[in-house]
């Protein structure tokens, strides 16, 4: 395509999603209407970022895309934006998932639908925004901008405790992020500018007074707000309450895209500004990391709560990402990548199912079911297919992830793989009791034999996701040839600074 | 000395008055008109010219700031600093006005003299921020209190209004007799009550101890203006009791105008004590202000206890250098205007009849019931919190860096952790009004006309002021050049 196209896709990806929000507000009440356009809206979004990944040029490090401009001039922000092979995806799994989320609310949101909608749409905004922006004022913008929205879905649309979850949300990632901010006035102060790249090339230059004193803090302050995010233990308490009490949809974002927030923010952002501190604070971290893997597993193993469970798989799954980025190995950092997205939408496809079972029986109590499988055949088989991709069985997506991880993890320290190791089995355990109670066996309760099986709409919203974890586990090489150089990229640093610990 | 030679006043001297002269002229025709007419159907009448009014007094700003310089034998000084306010105070006018049409027919005011001093209160407080010689600054903030007193009591029919219109006038009595006391303490120590006069005198030669008892003395009586704690206890009464709109008149305009003497007595005059006296203050303010808020149940006593702390932050402004401090507070004061404005508008509407639905339980399921409404307040209230694009976020930061480039760590630590702590008490509301089922049935009437306009134009600036801040503050800092002299 042309070049005047590849500045501004990025600005247009980004705000699609908010166009259409404020055209549906504009728009009178009437909610068919409104799901219809939602839904033309995220398309509309998913298949402008298709451009990205199609003319993104492969085989070459640094950001594409990008658009500079002055912003506001005191204090010195810009509207940098850009994108490269790691971002670049998690762009498209966000634009992804979106319309599958339409599609999975189309009839559970039945009360203020458009503000729902809405609500959604700006949510997709902040997240894009997140992924591309290279301003560092931009980015916390839209970091702080997800809260809003994502807060606003839990407590209003979710069940139960959900003011209490959505308060805990809101406060947990707000006071996080708090520190962050401090880190990012810091080096402004310093270097007078919020560029990411400048930034970065100052620091790596050692043009910053006074880093050398301030790093360990400020790698710390930008850690504990993308910690808080991953969830790593012990900052994770607030992902179960706000994934049990969220909307179907809610959870979908919340675990496909929100959660890789903070992993994208230590990939960039901790590894890009402060590669010593990161080697140095490394060991800790993995050790985090390998905790809230086994942790994960095992109390998602005794879970009754079908959607606890998932929540909790999602702690145990983002541990390999942030084992993966703290193991300074291509592997480990490919692998890391590829768990994010192939998490993002194995994950975002077992809260679609488990929101499908809870619309029809209103709980999520696994011991309310068992032997479905007899009265939802279909269901049945895309949950099954769905869980084996989750749990990482080869030629599906969760598999090629797991498998670099551990690979990079084994290169670093490999008493730290072989702990990781065990997270697989863990997996395998817990999804497949889960799958055993609910599908097979007997039907314990009388109501469930009356289920009814997938509708159209639930089929369409399953259908990609399905697809996507297959061709990602047959051709995992169609994302891995773009993430590659950007990993190396990532990596330069690491390589002049301890060329003996990475391996190739 | 540009006039004194001359005995009569010039043309350019009353064109340098100008926007004084129109709302004071505004005025008048209200007053004259409310006595001439009929009793009945005359409020909108009045509300109209009275909104004339301050938009003639919006393009007779334009006109003055054509004429920079001194103006009667150098009482009054126009230049971008007396403009930027005299910007500030009209159009929180303006918006007043506009709020107060559904306002006053709600309550069933016969609104005469209402509108009437609403402009009187305006004149004050744009002279205050061209008044350069304090005794003309005591008989301007004279003039913007002494409407302010009035208006507080409006609600007529409330005994809770009357007290609070009461208790204003009583202590605000006092403040502005600690004033005059530190002006004349001024005079005593320096010779003069011309305040570039008196700025030359402290800078020159040693510094008299009754400058250091004159500064504390204003100090006092423009900290009482501002709610600034130790002088704050009255604020939350006072809001309470007073009419919706006029609180919002009177937590933004007047304090800005204060806020504006504030700056010439502190950097143009070159107050000595000025760090000390000011770092306490602030810090005191800002932890009373969002300490007593987190407590309240009543919106108004609320936003009240919020408007001491954000009083707190502006002080913040005044600890660090003149260079980034004075854009600071003068961006801060413009921003808070904006928001808190536009947070009375929605009050003062939802209030109903009698300001009967005011506590946070009637504010439950608002965003079900009347959804614009509820986004409108929500993203004042953001911009309360400092969430980024909205002038809130900026304010802050503002004038925490510039707190950061004076080396003043702590104040900047107290101040960011207040925030953080007012971020919890604005969030209840947000969460109240989406989150919560009404408990009883709570009447909302449309939005009618003035207070669209009004909401727009508060909504329009709090974004402008989050967005594009940057040629506000470019214009905010010609002031500080100037005075660097």
């Amino acid at each position: 395509m042309t070049t005047s196209l590849d500045s501004v896709i990025l600005t247009l990806v980004t705000f699609i999603p908010l166009a259409g929000a404020l055209l549906l507000l504009i728009m009178p009440r009437r909610d068919r209407e409104t799901r219809w356009l939602a839904l033309g809206i995220s398309v509309a979004a998913f298949l402008a970022s298709l451009h990205l990944p199609v003319h993104l040029v492969r085989g070459q490090a640094g950001f594409q895309f990008e658009i500079n401009r002055l912003w506001i001039s005191n204090p010195n922000i810009h509207y940098h934006m850009g994108v490269d092979g790691i971002s670049v995806w998690l762009v498209v799994l966000t634009t992804f998932l979106t319309p599958l989320c339409v599609l999975i609310s189309w009839k559970s949101i039945h009360d203020r639908v458009k503000e729902f909608f809405i609500i959604l749409l700006v949510l997709e905004t902040a997240l894009i925004g997140v992924f591309t922006a290279l301003d560092l004022f931009l980015f916390y913008f839209f970091w702080e901008a997800t809260l809003i929205p994502m807060a606003l879905l839990i407590g209003m649309y979710g069940h139960g405790r959900k003011v209490y979850a959505a308060l805990k949300f809101f406060l947990y990632t707000m006071i996080a992020s708090a520190f962050m901010l401090a880190g990012i006035l810091w080096l402004y102060a310093k270097t007078g500018t919020f560029d990411f790249v400048s930034i970065q090339a100052a620091i790596h230059g050692g043009q910053v007074e006074g880093f050398a004193t301030a790093a360990p803090w400020l790698f710390l302050g930008f850690f504990i707000a993308f910690a808080v995010k991953v969830p790593l233990f012990p900052f994770h308490t607030w992902l179960p309450d706000a994934h049990v009490e969220a909307p179907t949809a809610g959870s979908v974002l919340l675990a496909g895209v929100l959660l890789k927030m903070g992993t994208y923010g230590m990939l960039r952002f901790n590894l890009g500004l402060f590669p010593e501190q990161s080697r140095s604070n490394a060991w800790w971290v993995m050790i985090l990391a390998l905790i809230g893997i086994i942790y994960g597993a095992l109390v998602a193993m005794v879970q009754p709560n079908l959607k606890k469970l998932i929540a909790y798989s999602s702690i145990s799954h983002l541990g390999f990402v942030v084992l993966g980025i703290f193991s300074f190995t291509q592997a480990g950092l490919d692998g890391a990548t590829f768990v994010m997205l192939a998490h993002g939408v194995s994950t975002g496809a077992l809260f679609m199912l488990a929101g499908i079972l809870y619309e029809r029986r209103h709980t999520y109590e696994i011991a309310e079911f068992g032997g479905l499988a007899a009265p939802m055949p279909v269901y049945a088989t895309f949950f099954m297919f769905i869980m084996l991709a989750s749990v990482g069985l080869p030629l599906l997506n969760g598999f090629i992830g797991e498998f670099l991880v551990l690979s990079g993890t084994f290169r670093d320290r490999a008493i730290y793989g072989v702990l990781g190791a065990t997270g697989v089995i863990w997996s395998a355990c817990y999804l497949l009791w889960m799958y055993q109670r609910v599908f097979f066996g007997k039907v314990t309760h009388e109501v469930n034999l009356t289920l009814p099986d997938l509708d159209g709409r639930e089929r369409a919203a399953l259908w990609p996701t399905a697809i996507v974890a297959l061709v990602m586990g047959v051709a995992p090489l169609v994302w891995l040839n773009a993430i590659d150089p950007a990993v190396q990229a990532v990596l330069s640093p690491f390589t002049q600074l301890a060329a003996k610990v990475v391996g190739w | 000395m540009v006039n004194s030679s001359a005995m009569l006043p010039q043309a350019a001297d009353y064109m340098r008055l100008l926007p004084e002269i129109v709302l004071t002229v505004f005025g008048m025709i209200v007053m004259v008109v409310d006595a001439a007419a009929e009793e009945k159907r005359i409020e909108k009448i009045l509300g109209a010219i009275a909104l004339l009014g301050s938009l003639a007094a919006v393009a007779a700003t334009f006109v003055q700031a054509e004429y920079p310089g001194f103006a009667f034998w150098n009482m009054v000084q126009v230049d971008s600093f007396s403009v930027f306010f005299h910007l500030l105070v009209v159009g929180v006018t303006m918006v007043v006005i506009l709020t107060s049409f559904e306002y006053m027919r709600v309550q069933q005011i016969r609104a005469g003299e209402y509108y009437a001093l609403i402009l009187f209160g305006a004149v004050g407080m744009s002279l205050m921020s061209s008044a350069v010689e304090l005794v003309l600054v005591f008989i301007a903030l004279e003039i913007s209190s002494i409407s302010t007193y009035v208006l507080a009591g409006f609600r007529r029919r409330a005994a809770i209004s009357s007290e609070s219109s009461v208790k204003y006038f009583l202590l605000g009595s006092f403040a502005t007799a600690f004033f005059l006391y530190g002006v004349a303490l001024m005079f005593g120590a320096t010779g003069s009550t011309n305040i570039s006069t008196i700025g030359d005198v402290l800078r020159s030669g040693q510094i008299p101890l009754l400058a250091y008892a004159g500064v504390a003395l204003m100090f006092v009586g423009l900290g009482f203006k501002v709610a600034a704690a130790p002088f704050h206890v009255w604020t939350p009464d006072v809001y309470e009791g007073a009419p919706s709109p006029v609180v919002g008149f009177m937590s933004t305009a007047p304090k800005a105008a204060a806020f504006a003497v504030l700056l010439r007595v502190m950097f143009e005059a070159h107050a000595p004590g000025r760090i000390g006296l000011i770092w306490a203050v602030a810090a005191l303010s800002m932890t009373i202000g969002n300490l007593g808020a987190l407590v309240q149940n009543n919106i108004k006593r609320l936003l009240a206890y919020s408007s001491i702390a954000h009083a707190g932050y502006l002080l913040v402004a005044y600890v660090a250098l003149p260079n980034n401090g004075i854009p600071a507070a003068m961006f801060y004061a413009a921003s808070y205007a904006a928001m808190n404005m536009g947070a009375f508008a929605v009050i003062s509407h939802f209030g109903g009849a009698g300001e009967r639905y005011v506590t946070l339980e009637d504010y439950s399921g608002l965003g079900r019931r009347s959804p614009l409404l509820a986004a409108t307040l929500t993203i004042f209230l953001l911009s309360l919190i400092g969430i980024p694009i909205t002038g809130g976020f900026f304010a802050k930061f503002y004038v925490f860096s510039a707190a950061l480039q004076a080396n003043l760590v702590g104040l900047v630590i107290i101040g960011v952790l207040n925030s953080a702590v007012g971020a919890y008490y604005y969030l209840r509301i947000i969460v109240v009004m989406y989150m919560r089922e009404p408990q009883r049935e709570v009447p909302v009437a449309r939005i009618p006309m003035g207070l669209g306009a009004a909401l727009a134009i508060s909504l329009a600036a709090t974004i402008y002021f989050g967005v594009l801040p940057g040629r506000v503050l470019e214009y905010a800092s010609r002031t500080a050049m100037a005075w660097a002299r």
